[in-house]
């Protein structure tokens, strides 16, 4: 038994703390390439209102979202003290714009808990879990529920 | 010193055959595309054997042959023809052309490189 | 053993191998060949089935066979080429490249197919060739005593000049032998005389004696004198020890008759009745090539393109600074600008490749669909050097299969029709490549009945894709066959109609960067023409700028830059601006509104107008607020999590560092308002959201 919780507390998950929204988020470390302040990007057009534009990350084109707007809550206003988070899962990469980023979190694997179930929105689509930190409750991010596949890929 | 073997055949695929199985086998390979090919390179290369193809464009193994044991350079080289046809009468013209000796195409690994040992004394 | 690379090169070489089998044949029948042109047929067969058999492909050597040895009687004139003949040859050369794919795919050939093959190529050869006369060498092994033992054996053998003269040395022989068990040697030297100046450096006057001993037959003795056992009076006897030796003589056994040398030596003669050898032909070196890894080969494309946008950077800030004209540094930048320029022609130019081989694989489609619909046609191939990205070969396969189908079921008429209309009851159908200003343009031209449009409105109507009343110019039903899901169903015949459609060949070219033009005139024939970015990379472009941002337009489209007066334009209503070129009108859209950016304010005259062509809607006038520059630009993939842009190809980056968005003409000059496209936007849409 002993040796059991020892291995659980051992498998330690790291992620990066955000705010978005006015609420709290993670993001799991491993799929984090780099994190810059906030530049201007270049428009795209006809695109939803959360895509803000690319940008040129040492000579790739990358899209930048708005991650507030995508959960669901009002759009940022983008200025310098803004971060982006770039964040790659599989062969996709896209830059998060958020309100900040706090710290490097790391907890282990027994700490997270499931998603309460409430009304389907946006921001409960994209989490899938929840880490109480203090009074906080901070959410994980699913990549893969933000970011789905390109439905048009064949195109 | 390991037996240096020049191997002349128009199939890219049979090169890179014999050159694995050879140098699996502690040999030097140097390889050749076709006759015209193999006569060049017989020149310079030093060969302690060579193994050739009978049909090749440009220069066949019957002219790589004569050239080599008409020619001014190691003209008593031990000489293995490679080839699908077998019979007598393969072996009569192998004959006829100064070939040592002769392998049947598909040939067997073990068997091409024992037949090498012994004709180089390797 | 064999690893897969070299089972990889193998395949590699099949069809190099199948190419200039297909170009002999080809010649052949042409009535162009010479023995040369024969013998390299004859050759090509020969060495599929010579590595194949390195492998154990048992079908395709077994095919092989029978097919190098026709054609072994026919480069030795025992056959003559007649048409027959020559179709059969044919034939084989496309069984052949199957079992070739069946032996990659690791799959059973279809006996239904190769089996007739088969048959016809053996009915040439009838019962006038000897079998192969196998030079057996049995040997007896007598054992006089019931259990086996081991013995000893004498050896004797006297080399003679033949011995010498192939390359044989005795000493190799002997430590051989002696590889097998003790040995003792002994030579005798009688044969020499005392003058040893009259000794000839190539004869043998040695005669050696080995006595071997502990084996268990004269087996592995024999097959070390297998090459010379007739050159050097060999004898293998067996050594009893308590009785004298008593000589069992174990002799090979021989097939009845002698080979006949002097016939079979005959074969190597040329045959008098063929053309002269052209000289040229036998002089054809094997061009040297050197075998690259694809990867490699796409990082250095990506590294050429940053270093053409490192260079733009630089011209850039070197513009900014200002420097005085007497600065050497121009002169510097221009030299880097070459530099940069020959680097990435070469760089490109290793990836391409001559659509040759896939022109080969298209007439044998064409030859197959001509005999599946019971047509007359004539494929011919223009062109074929003409070199392409390597990518763009292997996505074109498919759709140039498809057309050329389509082409020969649809386009060309039977000869009963065609003799009506004073046709040559053979048609024929053209492939063409070539390179003009910047794109590769690829066109498959029939001679044949054109498209028609009646029917193809007609079923468009049916499937719901165009209102019936519609009226339609005659491109835009031409376009038609392109719209998803248009296939004529009831004349899905089992070669045309596998479920795949025009559309389908559309997107893929359309994913090459490329386009599709039609052109038909009703009785005289279609002609297909798909341009293709020449390289998938790096496009010329326009630099403009429109709604306060920089975007690119690619510069293959656009065929000309107006400044407008006045008086070239028009207007009918409020918001449709047309512009009057030489005597035609051409509608003008305005770039900014369909990007959905700010829209400029200056009026018309003050803009510059790019006058594009369209493949559906003709021609149009992009209006932009002004053009800067026209330069290559590196086109980057957008990482596309955001699904498609309308209007939009892609993107590049600048000199400054700044993205520019590369505009697709065709797509943002897609006039909203057309039923047409509405509809066509509105099935693109259920189409998505089923997937």
């Amino acid at each position: 038994m002993q040796q059991l919780d020892d291995q659980k507390a051992a498998s330690q998950i790291e992620f990066v703390t955000l705010v978005a929204g006015g609420q709290s988020f993670c993001i799991e470390i491993t799929q984090i390439r780099e994190i810059r302040r906030w530049s201007p990007v270049t428009l795209l057009p006809h695109t939803p209102s959360f895509v803000l534009g690319v940008i040129n990350l040492r000579g790739a084109v990358i899209p930048i979202f708005d991650l507030a707007a995508k959960l669901g809550f009002s759009p940022i206003e983008p200025t310098e003290r803004h971060v982006m988070i770039i964040t790659a899962v599989e062969d996709r990469i896209v830059g998060l714009l958020v309100e900040s980023v706090s710290e490097i979190l790391g907890v282990s694997a027994d700490m997270v808990r499931e998603t309460p179930r409430g009304s389907e929105d946006p921001t409960t689509l994209a989490v899938r879990g929840v880490i109480p930190v203090e009074d906080d409750m901070i959410k994980i991010i699913s990549l893969d529920a933000l970011i789905p596949q390109s439905v048009s890929a064949a195109a | 010193m390991s037996a240096h073997i020049l191997a002349i055949d128009d199939s890219r695929t049979i090169r890179a055959l014999l050159t694995s199985t050879l140098e699996a086998a502690g040999f030097a390979v140097t390889t050749a595309v076709d006759g015209v090919d193999g006569v060049e390179k017989f020149q310079s290369a030093n060969a302690d054997l060579v193994i050739t193809d009978l049909n090749m464009p440009n220069k066949d193994g019957f002219g790589v042959i004569n050239d080599i044991r008409s020619g001014a350079v190691n003209r008593a080289v031990p000489v293995l023809v490679l080839t699908t046809e077998s019979g007598a009468a393969l072996k009569n013209r192998a004959r006829q052309a100064g070939a040592t000796g002769w392998i049947v195409k598909p040939f067997d690994d073990d068997a091409l490189v024992s037949v090498i040992k012994r004709l180089t004394g390797a | 053993m064999i690893d897969s690379a070299i089972l990889e090169a193998f395949f590699e070489e099949c069809e190099d191998l199948l190419v200039a089998l297909s170009d002999g044949l080809a010649d052949m029948r042409d009535g162009n060949a010479d023995s040369e042109t024969v013998n390299a047929v004859f050759r090509s067969v020969h060495s599929i089935k010579g590595a194949a058999g390195a492998f154990n492909l048992d079908e395709l050597v077994g095919f092989a066979h029978t097919f190098e040895t026709v054609l072994d009687e026919l480069r030795a004139n025992r056959l003559s080429t007649d048409d027959t003949l020559l179709r059969v040859l044919q034939r084989a050369g496309d069984i052949l490249a199957d079992l070739v794919d069946a032996a990659r795919d690791q799959v059973p050939a279809d006996r239904a197919q190769v089996d007739p093959a088969l048959s016809e190529l053996q009915s040439f050869l009838g019962t006038s060739v000897a079998e192969e006369e196998e030079f057996v060498f049995e040997a007896l092994t007598l054992s006089i005593d019931g259990p086996e033992r081991l013995g000893s054996y004498l050896i004797q053998f006297q080399p003679g000049r033949a011995f010498y003269a192939t390359g044989n040395d005795p000493a190799l022989l002997i430590s051989a032998l002696q590889d097998l068990g003790p040995v003792q040697v002994h030579a005798e030297t009688s044969g020499l005389t005392d003058d040893l100046t009259s000794l000839q450096w190539d004869e043998g006057y040695l005669t050696w004696k080995v006595e071997l001993a502990d084996q268990k037959n004269d087996l592995a003795i024999r097959d070390v004198f297998q090459f010379v056992d007739d050159l050097c009076d060999l004898q293998v006897t067996e050594i009893f020890d308590n009785a004298p030796a008593a000589q069992i003589d174990v002799t090979a056994v021989l097939p009845e008759t002698p080979p006949e040398i002097g016939t079979l030596l005959g074969q190597t003669e040329e045959p008098a009745t063929i053309k002269a050898d052209k000289p040229e032909k036998n002089q054809k070196r094997t061009a040297s090539t050197l075998r690259v890894d694809p990867e490699r080969v796409d990082r250095l494309i990506n590294a050429v393109g940053e270093l053409i946008i490192n260079q733009s950077v630089i011209s850039q800030r070197i513009a900014e600074a200002q420097l005085p004209n007497s600065s050497e540094l121009h002169g510097d930048l221009d030299d880097y600008k070459l530099l940069a320029r020959e680097i990435q022609e070469g760089v490109m130019a290793i990836r391409a490749q001559p659509v040759k081989p896939l022109f080969q694989r298209m007439l044998r489609i064409a030859r197959e669909a001509a005999e599946a619909t019971g047509k007359y046609v004539d494929l011919v191939t223009e062109g074929e050097a003409t070199e392409v990205d390597k990518i763009v070969v292997e996505r074109l396969a498919d759709p140039l299969t498809h057309m050329i189908r389509n082409a020969i079921d649809h386009g060309i008429e039977t000869s009963a029709i065609r003799a009506e209309s004073g046709k040559p009851s053979t048609g024929t159908l053209r492939l063409t490549a070539s390179q003009r200003s910047g794109s590769i343009v690829i066109e498959i031209i029939d001679d044949g009945a054109g498209l028609n449009r009646a029917r193809i409105k007609e079923t468009a109507v049916t499937k719901g894709l165009v209102a019936a009343d519609a009226l339609l110019s005659e491109q835009e039903i031409d376009h038609l066959l392109f719209a998803p899901g248009f296939s004529t169903a009831k004349e899905v015949t089992n070669l045309s109609g596998r479920g795949v459609g025009m559309d389908v060949v559309k997107t893929a070219i359309t994913a090459l960067g490329g386009r599709v033009a039609i052109s038909s005139v009703k009785g005289k024939g279609t002609t297909f023409s798909i341009t293709l970015p020449l390289t998938l990379a790096v496009m010329d472009g326009m630099i403009i700028h429109v709604g306060g941002q920089t975007m690119v337009v690619p510069i293959a489209s656009i065929l000309e830059t107006i400044r407008p007066a006045k008086a070239d334009l028009s207007q009918i209503g409020l918001h449709n601006h047309l512009l009057r070129i030489r005597g035609e009108y051409v509608p003008i859209i305005d770039l900014a509104e369909r990007l959905g950016v700010s829209p400029c304010s200056d009026a018309l005259t003050d803009r510059v107008l790019l006058l594009i062509q369209t493949e559906v809607a003709g021609q149009c006038a992009l209006a932009v607020d002004d053009i800067l520059d026209q330069r290559q630009v590196v086109v980057k993939s957008m990482q596309g999590s955001y699904g498609e842009i309308a209007g939009i190809s892609g993107a590049t980056i600048l000199g400054d560092g700044k993205i520019a968005l590369i505009i697709d003409p065709d797509a943002i000059s897609a006039p909203p308002t057309s039923d047409l496209k509405s509809h066509l936007q509105t099935q693109r849409d259920f189409a998505h959201a089923a997937t």
